[in-house]
């Protein structure tokens, strides 16, 4: 039995490295497509950022290349940008007189 | 989370921070009126600058810099946008494939009205600029548009401002509810922060005319249009009130509507309204 350990160990250490890898790229696309809806939410509103479309770009290249860690985590700081233009198209709605000259 | 993921994350989590600081919430409701705006727009900038005259804030950062305007009357001797100027001239002029020429679209010929430019068309309901209206005109007579940014755009745009220059801004909005909407949106889009640097127009050219940013002295806003177009030595070229809204927004990292877009005509009529009775000084030139 105790043979056998590192073999059922190493055999599950395999299958989890094979789901983690898949559910990545899973997770790439899931992440990738929130970023690209609020960007698009963010277009409606007439204030995406330029930092925006060019991190969902790196994303999108480092998914290419294969690295899903990456890709995954440019992708939601891609989402946090453009989650932040959204909060300020929204709130500049009537913060923007405080600014006016009278 | 790894180091590197939780970079962004705590950038962007600062920057939405810094967002809401930004902007403490006192809005104040109110009506549209553009006279008292137009008066308490000079207002603001004379008492700011109280040494500049009222006529001199269309020479934009060589109004706020005594080095850059001696730079500046030297520079007039041989003007950098000259040659643009000469082109305009010609192209102006010159009859288009039907026949007619820019002198058929415009009242007096086109000679000495860019001070009325942009105008709220009643029939559109919309704001049209002096861009637009030269595009319009070679459409109508068969001809493609032209880019709206630099250019042949810049050159008609210069040898129209020559024949207006020294005349006092005279923009008009008539007693249409959607004239007074189109001011007021201009007004709220000059004033609304935008793009990640979390700037608006007024962020430089209200609060910081005269002050650096990095090499470049900001010009104030008041006047700001009646020198367009201007040529730039940093785009080592001319460029139209278009190209100038459009990089502004760039470089505040925003991505720029596309020229032209009704933002921008409304900006631009709120601008030049505020500015009525300085005179046109464009073409410009600009550091």
């Amino acid at each position: 039995m105790n043979m056998l350990k590192p073999v059922v160990a190493s055999m599950l250490l395999i299958a989890g490295s094979v789901c983690a890898f898949a559910a990545s790229e899973d997770d790439y696309k899931a992440a990738y497509a929130a970023a690209e809806a609020a960007n698009k939410e963010a277009a409606a509103l007439r204030n995406q950022w330029t930092t925006t479309a060019a991190t969902l770009a790196a994303a999108k290249k480092s998914a290419d290349a294969g690295d899903f860690d990456k890709a995954i985590a440019t992708a939601r700081e891609a989402e946090a940008l453009a989650r932040a233009s959204i909060f300020q198209a929204t709130s500049e709605k009537t913060r923007w007189k405080d600014m006016e000259i009278r | 989370m790894r180091l590197f993921s939780a970079i962004p994350f705590a950038s962007a989590a600062l920057a939405l921070a810094v967002l809401t600081l930004a902007a403490p919430s006192a809005p104040a409701a109110d009506t549209v009126d553009p006279v008292k705006d137009a008066t308490a727009f000079k207002k603001f900038f004379t008492d700011k600058f109280p040494k500049v005259k009222l006529e001199d804030f269309v020479n934009g950062p060589y109004s706020m810099n005594e080095d850059l305007h001696r730079q500046w009357e030297e520079k007039e001797q041989f003007p950098p946008y000259e040659f643009s100027l000469e082109m305009g001239k010609e192209m102006f002029t010159k009859p288009f494939k039907n026949g007619k020429s820019y002198e058929d679209c415009f009242p007096n010929k086109g000679i000495g009205i860019r001070q009325n430019y942009p105008y709220f068309d009643e029939k559109e309901g919309k704001v049209v600029t002096l861009e637009l209206a030269l595009n319009r005109c070679r459409e109508a007579n068969g001809e493609p548009a032209f880019s709206y940014v630099k250019d042949e755009m810049a050159a008609l745009t210069a040898y129209m401002a020559f024949t207006s220059r020294g005349k006092p801004m005279d923009i008009k909005i008539p007693n249409d509810p959607r004239a007074l909407e189109a001011y007021e949106k201009g007004k709220e889009y000059f004033y609304t922060r935008r793009g990640q640097l979390n700037f608006s127009c007024a962020t430089c050219h209200v609060q910081s005319p005269g002050e650096r940013i990095r090499a470049e002295v900001l010009a104030p806003a008041l006047g700001i249009l009646n020198a367009m177009p201007i040529y730039r030595s940093e785009w080592s070229g001319m460029g139209t009130t278009s190209r100038r809204f459009t990089t502004c927004n760039s470089q505040i990292r925003g991505v720029p509507l596309s020229p032209q877009d009704d933002e921008y005509r409304n900006v631009e009529y709120y601008l030049s309204y505020v500015s009525n009775g300085l005179p046109i000084s464009g073409p410009g030139a600009r550091p």
